[in-house]
């Protein structure tokens, strides 16, 4: 009897173990799909009417093609990014169009189908956008690997794509010359944070990288501490933790002998929140500390006194105050509304604060429009060019793409906005943008202790 | 080096404390009842999620929560075994694997859909406590004591209660339990339901020093099998100290090689303690 027990026991504690490795990792942060599929062609926007006594002005309305996530793990994101492209459109649409300055009046239309958050269904219907539907421009579906999956489509019909919801470098990196990026690669999510430090104070040298072993921390450390390097710092500490980690104290330990005067790093919501908590207890003297995905969390305050001086990085926060002025200030064209003006916008239409998946897909709408105000023309070559050399900014923050071929695409331009916890007058906890400079709410505190 | 090694080393210790907690009450079912609590984990969340909610909506004291904690705890247990473990305590192992394992999912599943998997945290704060190159927080000094109080009223309970020998004596021979007028159902649900008060406790004050979600369970669990092996399983003492080993040899690991092994160094003891000495560091019940 004894002798079973105990064989059940280990077998029991193996399968434990495979069921932790198996369960254990994120969970899923989308609801399971509750809506039918609506997939079909939309119906025509009101048209724009003609202008009476301007007979020869011919008016173009340009049909953009996308699959959005109606249904499938995706559903929450897409439509939150498909919601911020038709406000844009509406946008548009009820001021008239875009005016080219031969008369011509550009309106826009879209025609978009659900790709049920499936690769295989994203290459069929992207196949059907350009060739049967014959969509004029291309917006991404959402996340890194459908848009992977649309840009070959893209790419093969020589159709202009913009791409949203998808931060993954390595769609850039494939030979594509139509692909265009509005979010900030992966590779550059901390290397603001290395901006940011350089710039509130020149004489720290030493700095820790320390992350969660998993492939998106790693890959977005890997870069921040080539930066770093190439910046000049050194790194004192370069070490991976395990994701089931809960207790940092002897980590934070090792990370104190290693003396750094600011640590970025860190990985997922909840062992993010577990190291910013210890890392304050233990009173680890340092100046300058960013964490990964953790920060821009609403309920990141519940951390208290340890939330205070945290900095962590969003595509776009509501809060970024990019304005006409920070485009001069960097010589870049401004095109389209204010941050707040988008977010009442979307609030009127849709009920909710927009999040940066939203601003996103409305940027994607400005990155067009943009183009096509700057080629002055609607041909595809045109806007192609214009792209090419675009320099703009928007509420979303800057917009320029790489043209070597190398990385043709990839967005250069846009930084994540870096978010630190504050304490505002009445000593409440708040976020408050801090970098870049041109979309700041508030100085940073440094150091943070 | 020497500087991490002493910090470190207490660090780890004063975890193991609470991990310790933690595995006692999986020693103790298996110890009296042959029973495999796969339900262990999430009514460690449990603990956490009661602490939370009790300090954020009453504001009161988590350790004066942890009274009414442990007392839900003793009540949940007591309904798990009537309502999954009773009907099939004789059966073979798998039934009462099975039936633990199913209370696992449900607990997980309802905890999911009402508390969702968004980590939470207790701002609660007694401050740090520094002797030259070691930093504790005071929750953390506040966990091992709270443990040794309850490892010394649990083991009073057992060895000078009525209730508490009688568990002893179902745990040495149920049969013989009964033939001596013991009501061994009663004292059955009695057992099980400290078994899941020690894991709500344990969770309890885990959630004073660190951030958790419902899953968050699944890991101290995992621990205690580890800590049962190594003190021995039906072994609550014995759990004290495989905790503390296992706190200080998870504080010491990262100290020598990257922290990402802590978990390869753990199991592989795990496995290798199995193999030479299957009844414990410490022994067990024979």
């Amino acid at each position: 009897m004894k002798r079973l027990s105990w064989t059940v026991l280990s077998l029991l504690a193996i399968l434990a173990l495979v069921l932790a490795a198996c369960g254990g990792g994120a969970p899923a942060e989308e609801a399971a799909p509750t809506e039918a599929p609506s997939s079909g062609v939309s119906e025509e926007p009101a048209p724009a009417t003609e202008a009476p006594g301007a007979p020869e002005a011919k008016e173009v309305t340009l049909k953009i093609g996308f699959t959005a996530s109606v249904t499938g793990k995706y559903e929450v994101s897409s439509a939150a990014q498909v919601n911020g492209l038709k406000l844009w459109m509406d946008s548009v649409n009820e001021a008239g169009g875009i005016e080219l300055s031969d008369g011509t009046v550009v309106t826009f239309d879209y025609i978009f189908y659900d790709d049920e958050s499936n690769k295989e269904r994203v290459q069929e219907l992207y196949t059907r956008l350009a060739t049967e539907d014959n969509a004029d421009l291309l917006i991404s579906p959402y996340s890194s690997g459908l848009t992977a999956a649309a840009a070959v489509i893209a790419e093969q019909y020589g159709k202009v794509m913009i791409t949203t919801g998808a931060a993954s470098d390595s769609t850039y990196q494939q030979g594509y010359t139509h692909v265009f990026q509005a979010y900030t690669p992966a590779s550059r999510y901390l290397t603001g944070a290395v901006d940011l430090l350089a710039s509130l104070d020149p004489n720290v040298t030493k700095v820790a990288l320390v992350y969660e072993n998993s492939k998106f921390s790693t890959s977005v450390v890997t870069a921040a501490r080539d930066y770093a390097e190439a910046q000049g710092y050194e790194v004192v500490l370069f070490e991976g933790y395990d994701p089931e980690t809960a207790d940092f104290a002897p980590f934070i330990n090792k990370i104190e002998a290693a003396g750094p005067d600011a640590i970025l790093g860190g990985g997922h919501r909840v062992d993010g929140k577990a190291f910013a908590k210890q890392l304050y207890e233990k009173g680890t003297p340092i100046k300058f500390f960013a964490l990964l995905v953790a920060p821009p969390e609403p309920e990141f305050a519940e951390l208290g006194d340890a939330a205070v001086g945290v900095i962590g990085p969003s595509q776009w926060e509501p809060l970024a105050a990019f304005t006409p002025a920070s485009a001069e200030a960097i010589g870049a064209t401004w095109l389209g509304p204010l941050g707040n003006e988008f977010v009442s916008a979307f609030e009127a239409a849709y009920g909710d604060e927009p999040s940066y998946h939203a601003a996103g897909g409305y940027a994607a709408g400005l990155i067009l429009e943009g183009a096509i105000r700057s080629a002055d023309s609607t041909d595809p070559e045109a806007i192609l060019a214009a792209l090419n050399g675009m320099d703009l900014m928007t509420f979303y923050g800057h917009i320029k793409f790489d043209t070597s071929p190398e990385n043709h695409g990839l967005q250069i331009g846009h930084s994540m906005v870096y978010i630190q916890w504050q304490r505002d007058a009445s000593g409440n906890l708040v976020k408050q943008v801090v970098w870049p400079k041109e979309g700041a709410t508030a100085e940073a505190i440094y150091p943070i202790r | 080096m020497s500087d991490i090694l002493l910090p470190s080393l207490v660090d780890g210790l004063l975890l193991g404390f609470v991990y310790g907690i933690a595995a006692m009450g999986l020693s103790l079912i298996w110890g009296v009842m042959d029973v495999i609590n796969l339900s262990h984990g999430p009514i460690i969340a449990l603990g956490m999620f009661g602490i939370y909610l009790i300090f954020t909506n009453t504001g009161l004291n988590p350790y004066l929560a942890l009274f009414v904690v442990a007392l839900a705890g003793l009540l949940l247990g007591m309904i798990i075994y009537g309502v999954a473990v009773h009907r099939v305590i004789d059966a073979p192992h798998l039934s009462t694997l099975l039936a633990t394992f199913s209370v696992n999912m449900i607990i997980i599943g309802i905890g999911t859909a009402l508390l969702t998997t968004t980590p939470r945290n207790i701002d609660f704060t007694l401050g740090s406590l520094s002797v030259g190159p070691i930093t504790v927080p005071w929750t953390r000094v506040a966990a091992a004591f709270a443990t040794m109080l309850v490892t010394g009223l649990l083991y009073l309970f057992l060895y000078v209660s009525r209730p508490g020998k009688y568990i002893r004596a179902v745990a040495n021979n149920r049969v013989a339990a009964e033939l001596m007028g013991i009501p061994s159902a009663r004292i059955l649900a009695l057992s099980f339901g400290l078994g899941t008060m020690l894991a709500a406790i344990a969770g309890g004050l885990i959630a004073t020093f660190f951030p958790f979600t419902i899953l968050s369970g699944g890991s101290y669990e995992l621990k205690s099998f580890v800590i049962c092996v190594l003190g021995g399983l039906g072994n609550p003492l014995g759990a004290l100290f495989g905790g503390l080993i296992l706190g200080g040899l998870e504080g010491l690991t990262p100290a020598f090689m990257p922290t990402t092994w802590v978990p390869v160094l753990e199991f592989g003891l795990f496995v290798l303690i199995l193999l030479v000495r299957p009844s414990g560091l410490l022994g067990s019940k024979s």
